[in-house]
């Protein structure tokens, strides 16, 4: 009996509380920089895509909501011809963005993408890429890569020997 | 003439009234559980959200009026019609001022807990027409509650009745014009308000539809405005016995400078409000448990202070 009085008293007191509610439309919820929110297709400093068509992100996708098509172009350097993702289908999980090997997937805190007509939400690479660097600024993978594709000759990045003269018996 | 005309004025301003603020009793109850729970509830449909009312009845009148094939079509229409009715007749016999009532009758109070308790058919019938286990069971548990909460709520009365010699419900109001009734038969008051809550299977005493145990219980099969009106009719209870506990403990319209009507108002809205807040902070109890506080706890008590007030009613005399 007590504890019956007890409970409708500390409710009764919750009037005086200060109310959780976010009111969504005219105020914001915070979100973190970490929020796993619209996914977008990032840029290296240079401006280029980071994309490498790899494949990978559409791996490790659980709802299989990621399609693309690699392609190179003449100094060799690969991109996706197209590059599709079905948010409707998508949960956010974020292993895209763990999976991709050049920082080039992220997740973004933006969750406000309702749209009237499900087509709509089918983003193509045009509303996928952004000019931005994203999470990792300063990040170039062809800058780090073995290998030439129109960014650097082979052997010119930071931590890198010039190539060996296989035939050469000079040491 | 005038007499009649008066009447049938009073009858339906009566009508009106309580139908329009059991219908807007949803919007508060939504407001206060919301504050009591640290939200805020509706307040988008117009001014502090009072318009989601007219939104809600718009939604019940186009839902799909939908009778089972399985269901008796007959009872299962009329059941609902039936709490509504029941509660409605009682609020013949409340004095809501010394003027504002329909009918003084000398059994009032008799009167009252007649009708409050025809309201269980509609429970029972409802239930049983549904042809529904669920349905079936909310009956039952509605049935077997009412019963057993009706013993005591009569009885916690008797007190009342004996200290102010009347069943009229103006007299007992004139009896406490020292003072309320609550002072001397607190244990009454406390009895009648759980036998109330019980009476109109409100939480924590919402047994019969008992949502988590039982889909919706007695009217787990209506829908559309069917549903609606048992939706009204429990409402409408929440009013009723609001109202009865302020006139039989609560000094019914008495109070200094403001007039009659505005003082019962006011003691009956917080009675309403004391239900919300039941509702926000009790869990329900088993239905064993209910009938076991029922018939072993309550009883006895409500035994215990009939006779002790009698006791006193004799010495006094």
């Amino acid at each position: 009996m007590i504890s019956l009085l007890r409970s409708i008293g500390l409710i009764f007191l919750h009037m005086f509380r200060k109310r959780e509610t976010i009111q969504y439309p005219e105020e914001k919820v915070v979100l973190h920089p970490r929020w796993r929110g619209r996914i977008v297709l990032t840029r290296d400093p240079d401006g280029g895509e980071r994309c490498v068509g790899c494949y990978l992100c559409a791996a490790a996708c659980p709802v299989d909501c990621i399609s693309l098509q690699a392609t190179e172009d003449e100094h060799g350097r690969r991109y996706p011809a197209f590059f599709r993702i079905n948010f409707s289908r998508c949960i956010f999980c974020g292993y895209c963005e763990e999976a991709c090997p050049t920082y080039a997937i992220q997740l973004t805190p933006d969750f406000e993408m309702g749209e009237y007509n499900r087509q709509n939400l089918v983003y193509e690479k045009e509303d996928l890429l952004i000019d931005s660097q994203g999470k990792y600024p300063g990040y170039n993978y062809y800058k780090v890569a073995g290998l030439s594709a129109g960014v650097k000759g082979k052997g010119e990045g930071a931590n890198e020997e010039p190539p060996v003269d296989i035939r050469s018996l000079i040491p | 003439m005038n007499e009649i005309l008066k009447y049938t004025l009073m009858i339906v301003i009566i009508l009106f009234t309580l139908t329009t603020i059991a219908a807007w009793l949803i919007w508060l109850e939504r407001r206060m559980l919301a504050l009591w729970q640290d939200r805020y509830g509706p307040n988008r449909a117009g001014p502090f959200g009072l318009f989601i009312v007219v939104a809600d009845t718009i939604k019940l009148f186009f839902k799909e009026d939908w009778i089972p094939p399985f269901a008796e079509k007959a009872v299962f229409v009329f059941a609902p019609a039936i709490v509504a009715a029941a509660v409605l007749l009682s609020f013949v016999v409340v004095p809501f001022a010394p003027d504002i009532l329909v009918a003084d009758l000398d059994i009032g109070l008799l009167f009252f807990l007649a009708m409050s308790s025809l309201g269980v058919y509609s429970i029972v019938l409802g239930g049983w027409a549904s042809n529904n286990k669920y349905s079936l069971l909310g009956a039952l548990r509605g049935a077997s509650q009412m019963i057993s909460y009706e013993v005591f709520m009569g009885l916690s009365l008797m007190g009342v009745v004996m200290l102010s010699g009347s069943f009229r419900l103006t007299d007992i109001v004139m009896a406490q014009k020292d003072f309320w009734f609550v002072v001397t038969q607190p244990v009454a008051f406390v009895l009648f308000l759980t036998a109330g809550i019980a009476e109109t299977h409100r939480l924590p005493f919402d047994i019969p539809e008992a949502e988590s145990e039982l889909v919706a219980g007695f009217h787990s099969e209506y829908s559309g405005m069917k549903f609606g009106m048992f939706f009204i009719g429990e409402y409408l209870g929440i009013i009723l016995i609001s109202a009865m506990v302020v006139t039989i403990f609560f000094g019914g319209w008495l109070g200094p400078v403001l007039p009659p009507v505005v003082w019962f108002t006011l003691k009956t809205f917080v009675f309403i409000i004391f239900f919300i807040l039941l509702r926000a902070s009790l869990p329900r109890p088993r239905y064993d448990q209910l009938m076991e506080y029922g018939w072993k706890i309550i009883l006895p008590i409500a035994l215990l202070n009939l006779l002790v007030t009698g006791g006193f009613t004799l010495l006094k005399n």
